[in-house]
């Protein structure tokens, strides 16, 4: 079709025939596509909203100042809290970063900025393949490595079990965050002389760092929620621990025995745990990004 | 002779580089992309200190890759293999034994897009010299001050030396690498094609800057540009298709060029 009228201002006010008909089918198509990605947005922000909500309503009314600062009382008795629950999740998730994040990260910096070849295309492909591992196969490789031989449950292999399911996604998106810098800012750096791994630390990871910080974020907020292998590695603890060569309690493992118990108090408790936990995540996820945003980025 | 190992702190300031003229010689320099592809082809060709050699040719001529072989930029790519030689007065730089870190510092480098690390002004210029060793806050202040001015930037932004870097516009962008360039005390400034990216304005202020900065430093500078060629450069190099066709004084190849290819491109019929 070579309607040039179509672009000229007689053109546009043409009314009938062939102009007007495709003219009136785009503006449909358009508005067509735009209510259906309206509608995607609805369908995946929707359940999300609801989730907060009900967890906001319902788990704020089981929370009080013992909630933070006392222990489990035993079934019968009302009041109580889940410090040992608390607890064990800041350290089992810390331990999972502990081990995960230097790891992850150097594998990111190896994959992005030496990796050539065969051996880097291998890492890439098993760090894919780590990342759609269930977690609960994760949880049997931790028993097998640190359970097995040290014969009973502890911190220690629930924070590694952590820390194994986080490598994959930390790498994932270090690497995409460390690939985006610029080459010509690699080149300005390697231009003044710089060795090649001033570069890496001094130049890209800083440019680098906040989009490195979401993923680490990410990547702690899926492990603070893991559940499956902590239940054969950390177990579960009624009593207050810091030990990581002992079992441990942590929010998800107590919200999984809570909920699934018959006791309406429990439930409560358990409610009140899923909005700490939430909780722990977003603000952890805050205070870091706030933290980078001082530390790296600078006022134009 | 080739300068071993040397310690950055005795490279910078000291004899070996204060005796050097910064001269450039490449002989029989080829290069190959991915081992098979060759985008330079043999090429000799000298660059006297205290001048300013001007590259030209068409897009994809191997200006570009020839101006990066002079401080071994080419390295960063991978599968790129460099043949023949080029020496910085009479080291050969692809000598085993050149450690690739000095030679950049010794024969800086600028983009045809300004790069400046997303620092501050002070930061960026004070980079190189923090490398190399030093440390003391008045003397870095020293050396931040005496490049900018040598960059004609100094007046422009001597107020907001701890403002982003970032926030220049792109001639004081460029004009601040080479200021972080000349932070470091080089021999040789190899510029890439670095006022495509200006206005007219910017461009007449970096070469300017460029006429002064050749009484110290041998500078080398590719160009899309012929009259900035004609304007600046002592000597003017014509490469074609990964060749050297023709190297003289500027005058002479526009004027009176040996080469009918030459011709034909200074007087606009391709290219």
């Amino acid at each position: 079709m070579k309607d040039v009228s179509v672009f000229t201002p007689a053109g546009r006010l043409l009314s009938s025939g062939l102009v007007s008909a495709v003219y009136r089918r785009r503006r449909l198509m358009d508005l067509l596509m735009t209510g259906l990605a309206g509608l995607a947005v609805l369908v995946a922000v929707v359940p999300l909203f609801s989730i907060l909500i009900s967890v906001a309503i319902r788990g704020l009314s089981a929370l009080n100042l013992d909630f933070f600062t006392k222990m489990p009382v035993p079934i019968g008795e009302t009041g109580g809290g889940v410090l040992n629950a608390i607890v064990g999740s800041g350290i089992l998730v810390g331990l999972g970063t502990l081990i995960g994040l230097p790891i992850g990260l150097l594998s990111a910096i190896y994959l992005a900025e030496y990796g050539r070849g065969r051996l880097a295309d291998t890492i890439r492909l098993f760090t894919e393949v780590m990342s759609g591992v269930p977690s609960i196969v994760v949880g049997i490789f931790a028993y097998a490595i640190v359970v097995r031989p040290l014969h009973h449950f502890s911190a220690l292999a629930g924070g590694v079990a952590l820390g194994i399911l986080m490598i994959p996604v930390v790498t994932r998106t270090a690497e995409e965050m460390i690939r985006m810098v610029p080459q010509s800012l690699r080149e300005a750096g390697l231009a003044l002389g710089l060795p090649r791994w001033r570069v890496t630390v001094s130049i890209v990871l800083p440019s680098a760092a906040s989009g490195i910080v979401t993923g680490a974020m990410l990547a702690v907020a899926r492990i603070a929620g893991e559940t499956a292998p902590l239940l054969f590695t950390a177990l579960n603890n009624a009593f207050f621990s810091t030990s990581l060569l002992r079992p441990i309690a942590s929010l998800p493992v107590q919200i999984y025995t809570y909920a699934t118990s018959p006791y309406e108090e429990l439930h409560r408790i358990a409610w009140g745990a899923v909005f700490v936990l939430v909780m722990m995540v977003l603000i952890t996820n805050l205070l870091t990004r706030l933290a980078v945003r001082s530390g790296y980025e600078m006022k134009r | 002779m080739v300068v071993e190992h040397v310690e950055y702190r005795e490279v910078i300031h000291p004899p070996v580089v204060e005796s050097m003229t910064g001269q450039m010689r490449t002989e029989n320099l080829s290069v190959f992309y991915d081992k098979t592809r060759q985008a330079l082809f043999d090429v000799t060709l000298e660059m006297p200190a205290r001048s300013i050699t001007a590259l030209i040719g068409p897009s994809g001529c191997g200006k570009s890759t020839f101006i990066r072989a002079l401080n071994r930029m080419n390295e960063v790519i991978p599968g790129t293999v460099t043949t023949g030689r080029v020496y910085l007065d009479d080291i050969q730089i692809y000598d085993k034994r050149v450690d690739v870190v000095l030679l950049r510092r010794l024969v800086g480098m600028v983009f045809q897009r300004p790069n400046p690390f997303p620092r501050s002004i002070w930061e960026n210029i004070a980079y190189g010299p923090r490398l190399a060793g030093i440390r003391k806050r008045s003397e870095l202040d020293r050396i931040v001050e005496e490049s900018l001015r040598k960059a004609a930037l100094w007046d422009e932004v001597k107020d907001r030396l701890h403002e982003s870097a970032l926030g220049l516009s792109g001639g004081q962008q460029q004009r601040l690498c080479i200021a972080r360039a000349l932070a470091v005390n080089p021999r040789v400034l190899l510029l890439d094609e670095p006022a495509a990216a200006l206005d007219p304005i910017a461009t007449g202020r970096i070469e300017e800057l460029l006429l002064q900065l050749k009484e110290e430093l041998t500078i080398v500078i590719v160009t899309h540009n012929l009259q900035q060629a004609g304007r600046i450069a002592d000597r003017t190099a014509f490469f074609l298709l990964g060749r050297l066709i023709e190297v003289g004084p500027t005058a002479r190849i526009f004027e009176n060029p040996g080469d009918e290819r030459t011709e034909a491109y200074v007087t606009g019929r391709f290219g």
